[in-house]
């Protein structure tokens, strides 16, 4: 048996309201222990004086592009990327070509993971077969292999009906069906936020309430069908609001992306392909909306959306190149230096919406240091002051409008099921 | 050298619109009958590469670089290497490497004259990007204005049709508020993007309620295909109340200057006994074009 002792830390563990500088005892893989316990002798101590001993984060929405887009990003680079962020699981997204929309290749994202044996991964599984949007695909297969939720993300649910099923088959399993809000008709063409700049720059728009028609479609057969559901990447006023309302009639969470409380339409005015994404950068009301939901917890989760893309995809017309940009690895350093230093969130709101909240929202056993479960820690130097350079990621891409960006705020020891990934 | 660029007229200063506006003028008429050539753009290559069907800008620009003593390269998309896959940027930085200085830019995509700025050493010219930006255009338009009216400043202009997809709109709209023009923007709703008054302009939904108060109207021109995807119902209609007919010029100002960027559906934006009268000033746009051309590229050129 291996003891590992996290000493002089400020431990923070949102499930359990704790909350104090003490010693964290891992052994063979597993908290045993928090507070002092003079009767155990470890066999290796970290000083974490000055840091933040939290639950390993959880990014519970990336894109891993594995299998079929390697070219972007794999699952060994993605989870590389993710430790070196700091983010001890995430959550891949099924939108890979083939889609995971069977057990085996739910399976198989498994088998990478293990294969790359850094960050834990856990694989969604469509909600339609090929996310057609048609019929729905085998949740029960899904969830044997392991699948964590239900998804179609980079496309919605178009026909309502499904959706309604989709809900109500989930409940069988208890699984979380995860929305990607968006009405397509009046989406269509659209490159950017509907808005002052998009007029400015003649491109087509997507508006707002392309999104909230959706997130209200779906809070509402939540409701009617007992389900729950979960709004991805939320980014306008109205979709807050919704939220907001429909946690009191419904089973509904909401997540909320970087981007979408640190950049509006405004950067878009460059067409620099880096500030193009889907749902789009909006405008000041509605980052003002996301940091008023993350305080008030009507956003419970903050994901990246970490949509990797190889440069020559990126180095084009920005009409014509795809959506999305990096994530993983520029969380942590946003997260401390810009919600927790001017004060939009204390430590412990800002550590549940990335451990306990999305470890619900999946129904995985992670994101708490209750002695028994498995040790995912992510021990935090929030002084720690340096300079975003995309150079140095571990993502297979380079798309990041965060690049040259002056940060505090870095995962100094990342700890996987008891073992040491980094530091 | 990214002040050779121009890449629209947005980030322009009045000064340097009517910088150009001044050199232009000194452009009128250079290698017509009569006129010699100039060698000001001697051992210059101007490219021309252009994403987008185009005839008049493309022979504009190309007769305005050879009456400056310019070798003109051409490029167009179709039957060229993009149908082999090569990106937009591969195939601009593969025309530069054969020594291109100054490289005239039309693409279907807003931004992309941009990104060749960001990525060639070559001075970039929007020839039109998109529904973006078409400075030459814009610029052409406020010649025809200054000749014909003696200024700019104080007039008031009517841009009449599809302003939501029109990059000459847009460039209109930045450069005659610049030189303190005022400016009224009339089309239906669906054409009229929801606040585009931010850019410093009026809105009219219809063109008889303007008549009277414009000096010039600029009559864009309409695409057929917006009318499948529902922005009008029918193009009759849209000629019922965004046309300039005889009667409507009788009702306007007895001075109105009649403009239209081309190529001209007659009968639509405008009719025919309209368009051939003597309000419109069409084929001197297309003059002032070339000289306006010629003073952008000599400035690209960095020969000005």
């Amino acid at each position: 048996m291996t003891t590992l002792r996290i000493t002089n830390g400020r431990v923070i563990d949102p499930a359990t309201s704790f909350d104090a500088v003490a010693d964290l005892w891992i052994a063979d893989g597993k908290v045993l222990h928090v507070g002092a316990r003079p009767d155990l002798r470890a066999d290796r101590t970290i000083d974490a004086a000055g840091c933040i001993v939290s639950p390993g984060w959880i990014d519970m929405h990336v894109h891993l592009r594995e299998p079929g887009r390697e070219e972007d990003e794999t699952i060994a680079t993605g989870s590389a990327a993710a430790i070196a962020g700091g983010v001890t699981s995430v959550a891949c997204m099924p939108n890979t070509e083939p889609a995971i929309d069977t057990q085996a290749a739910a399976e198989f994202v498994y088998l990478q993971a293990e294969r790359a044996n850094l960050a834990n991964v856990f694989p969604i599984g469509a909600i339609t077969k090929g996310r057609r949007g048609e019929e729905l695909a085998e949740m029960g297969g899904l969830v044997d292999g392991g699948a964590v939720a239900f998804t179609d993300d980079g496309s919605p649910v178009v026909n309502a009906d499904i959706m309604r099923r989709a809900l109500e088959y989930s409940r069988m399993f208890d699984k979380c069906i995860l929305s990607h809000c968006e009405d397509v008709d009046l989406t269509k063409g659209g490159v950017m936020h509907e808005g002052l700049v998009s007029l400015r720059l003649g491109v087509r728009g997507m508006p707002s309430v392309a999104e909230e028609l959706h997130v209200y479609r779906d809070i509402e057969l939540a409701a009617l069908t007992g389900g729950r559901v979960h709004i991805l990447h939320v980014s306008t006023v109205e979709a807050v609001e919704l939220i907001r309302r429909g946690k009191k009639k419904a089973r509904v969470t909401g997540e909320a992306c970087p981007h979408h409380w640190l950049l509006t339409d405004e950067h878009v005015a460059t067409l620099d392909s880096n500030y193009k994404m889907a749902p789009p950068l909006r405008a000041k009301d509605d980052v003002a909306a996301i940091l008023a939901g993350l305080k008030d917890d009507t956003l419970d989760v903050i994901c990246t959306d970490h949509a990797p893309h190889a440069a020559e995809k990126k180095a084009r017309e920005f009409d014509q190149c795809p959506n999305g940009i990096l994530g993983v690895e520029t969380l942590l350093p946003l997260c401390v230096t810009t919600l927790i230093e001017p004060s939009h969130l204390t430590w412990p709101q800002l550590i549940a919406k990335l451990t306990i909240n999305p470890a619900r929202v999946l129904s995985i056993d992670r994101g708490t240091l209750k002695p028994g479960v498995l040790a995912d820690v992510t021990i935090i130097d929030p002084k720690a002051e340096w300079t975003i350079d995309v150079n140095q990621f571990k993502s297979k891409s380079r798309n990041s409008p965060f690049h040259g960006w002056k940060v505090r705020g870095r995962a100094k020891w990342v700890i996987v099921e008891g073992v040491v990934k980094a530091g | 050298m990214t002040d050779r660029h121009l890449l629209g007229l947005e980030h322009q200063s009045a000064e340097g619109i009517s910088a150009l506006l001044d050199a232009a003028e000194g452009m009128l008429g250079v290698g017509t009958a009569g006129n010699p050539k100039r060698s000001d753009l001697a051992g210059i290559c101007v490219a021309n590469i252009f994403y987008e069907p185009s005839t008049r800008t493309r022979i504009s620009f190309g007769l305005a670089a050879r009456r400056l003593g310019a070798d003109v390269v051409d490029f167009t998309s179709s039957g060229s290497s993009v149908g082999k896959g090569e990106s937009f940027i591969d195939t601009a930085r593969n025309i530069e490497a054969m020594g291109v200085d100054v490289v005239v830019v039309r693409h279907a995509s807003a931004g992309a004259p941009h990104l060749l700025a960001n990525h060639l050493k070559a001075a970039v010219v929007n020839a039109g990007d998109g529904a973006h930006e078409h400075p030459t255009q814009a610029l052409l338009d406020m010649l025809t204005i200054r000749r014909r009216k003696g200024r700019i400043a104080g007039l008031t202009v009517g841009l009449v049709g599809d302003i939501l997809h029109s990059r000459v709109a847009r460039s209109n709209i930045h450069g005659l508020t610049k030189l303190g023009a005022k400016v009224i923007v009339c089309g239906p709703p669906t054409l009229v993007p929801a606040g585009v008054e931010s850019l410093g302009v009026r809105v009219a939904h219809r063109l008889d309620d303007i008549l009277q108060e414009c000096d010039v109207l600029n009559l864009l021109r309409i695409q057929f295909e917006r009318q499948r995807t529902g922005l009008f119902p029918s193009v009759n209609e849209y000629a019922r109340l965004f046309a300039m007919t005889g009667e409507r010029v009788r009702k306007a100002r007895p001075d109105v200057l009649l403009l239209a960027p081309g190529p001209i559906n007659r009968g639509v934006e405008i009719t025919p006994d309209v368009a051939d009268g003597p309000h419109s000033a069409i084929l001197e746009q297309v003059d002032h074009g070339l000289a306006v051309r010629m003073a952008v590229l000599r400035r690209a050129a960095g020969r000005n």
